[in-house]
């Protein structure tokens, strides 16, 4: 596997000391690394998975609007900031691997290196409470 | 290609006895093809000598410069073929996201801390970001990449008919990934460094030194071994010694660099003065 960027690699980093849930994607929206809290919140180990393309983690958590409709990918926070490259904070619901169902708060922003190259994309979670 | 070494410190010179085999200019290191081409690793206080060494046929000089920190540009004002009309020279730096590489120089060459400003120089001088794809320079192909080190860093990768440097002078890979050096994927610097011949990489520190230097940017001998080994070099030089170190501790050092990858990578440290086939 090729290196990641030094970008990506310090941010990873820096989430696996945050207590906030931190979900990183890749410039191909590649899920590529979870700390723990996102783990807690997720219902998964991101060790049993090590990474999940875009199409599986965009649909795996029935990403849904605070009133219940069913959000596709595209109105999602992080994939809006990966595809469109610019900040979104939303509030959704989503239901955990582990079948609970949460309600959070998403903020997500697009990684641009030193050069200005898009390497990947953020979302930091505030969990609601569980509903 | 060879390698020389003109300046083989770190932070800063530290000239004196204690420091006579090992060197005590800053970071310098010339990369010579067999065609004529010459590179020139950063201009610390070793490139004073080497600019006056230079044949005066040589018509292109590139400098690559890994970071702007002092001990890396400090011999720039002092480079014999930076003042000689009709000197080529190229001057490749890391790329930042505000100001380009003309102007954070010029806050260095500059008065009051030179007396000489950059638009005074009277070389043929072009200034580059370091190459963000492999670039041809001469008989070089030459890659960079940014590395873990504070502020804008970049190692280089230098190739000629199949045999390759990588230069990683500051460095700090272990920062990145608490699993240090069990993931490749997630390891500053190892695509640089991945089966080259030679890798230079910063030895900066012992390891009682290193655990209370966390995040200050630089490797222990024994860190840039681990290293050297993960990316499958044939051959580590330990470089960017420290400036407490005399000659007896940076023998020490490499010892313990040698020993940690028991003769898997030929581990040697830079002297100033000594010059390698690569």
């Amino acid at each position: 596997m090729a290196q990641r960027s030094v970008e990506l690699i310090l941010f990873r980093q820096l989430a696996t000391s945050l207590a906030v849930p931190v979900f990183l994607v890749d410039e191909a929206g590649d899920l590529i690394f979870l700390n723990e809290a996102a783990e807690q919140l997720l219902g998964f180990r991101f060790d049993d998975i090590d990474e999940m393309p875009f199409e599986e983690w965009t649909t795996g958590f029935r990403a849904r609007a605070a009133d219940g409709t069913l959000l596709p990918p595209e109105e999602t926070p992080l994939v809006k900031a990966i595809l469109e490259r610019h900040p979104t904070h939303q509030q959704l619901q989503i239901t955990g691997v582990d079948g609970v169902d949460r309600s959070l708060e998403v903020t997500a922003f697009p990684l641009e290196g030193g050069r200005g190259r898009l390497i990947g994309a953020v979302a930091m979670f505030w969990e609601q409470g569980e509903t | 290609m060879r390698v020389t070494f003109w300046g083989t410190r770190g932070s800063i010179a530290s000239p004196g006895p204690a420091t006579q085999r090992y060197g005590g200019n800053t970071a310098c290191v010339q990369v010579s093809a067999d065609d004529g081409t010459i590179l020139i690793l950063d201009a610390g206080t070793g490139i004073r000598a080497l600019g006056e060494a230079l044949p005066r046929d040589v018509q292109r000089i590139d400098i690559l410069l890994s970071h702007l920190h002092m001990d890396h540009i400090q011999g720039l004002g002092f480079f014999g073929p930076f003042f000689t009309p009709g000197r080529e020279i190229h001057l490749w730096g890391p790329p930042s996201a505000t100001l380009d590489l003309r102007a954070r120089l010029s806050r260095y060459l500059s008065p009051p801390l030179f007396p000489v400003r950059m638009r005074d120089v009277e070389s043929e001088l072009e200034l580059h970001n370091a190459p963000a794809e492999p670039t041809r320079i001469g008989a070089f192909e030459v890659a960079a990449a940014t590395i873990i080190h504070p502020g804008p860093t970049v190692g280089y990768r230098i190739t000629e008919n199949g045999t390759t440097l990588a230069y990683l002078s500051d460095h700090e890979p272990a920062l990145g990934d608490d699993s240090f050096p069990a993931a490749p994927s997630w390891t500053s610097g190892h695509d640089l460094a991945a089966g080259v011949e030679v890798l230079v990489h910063d030895g900066q520190y012992s390891e009682a030194e290193r655990r209370e230097r966390i995040g200050w940017g630089h490797s222990s001998t024994v860190e840039a071994a681990m290293f050297a080994r993960q990316a499958g070099a044939k051959r580590l030089v330990c470089f960017h010694h420290d400036p407490s170190h005399d000659d007896e501790a940076v023998d020490r050092l490499v010892e313990q660099a040698a020993a940690a990858v028991a003769g898997s990578v030929l581990v040697s440290g830079a002297r100033e003065g000594v010059s390698l086939p690569v």
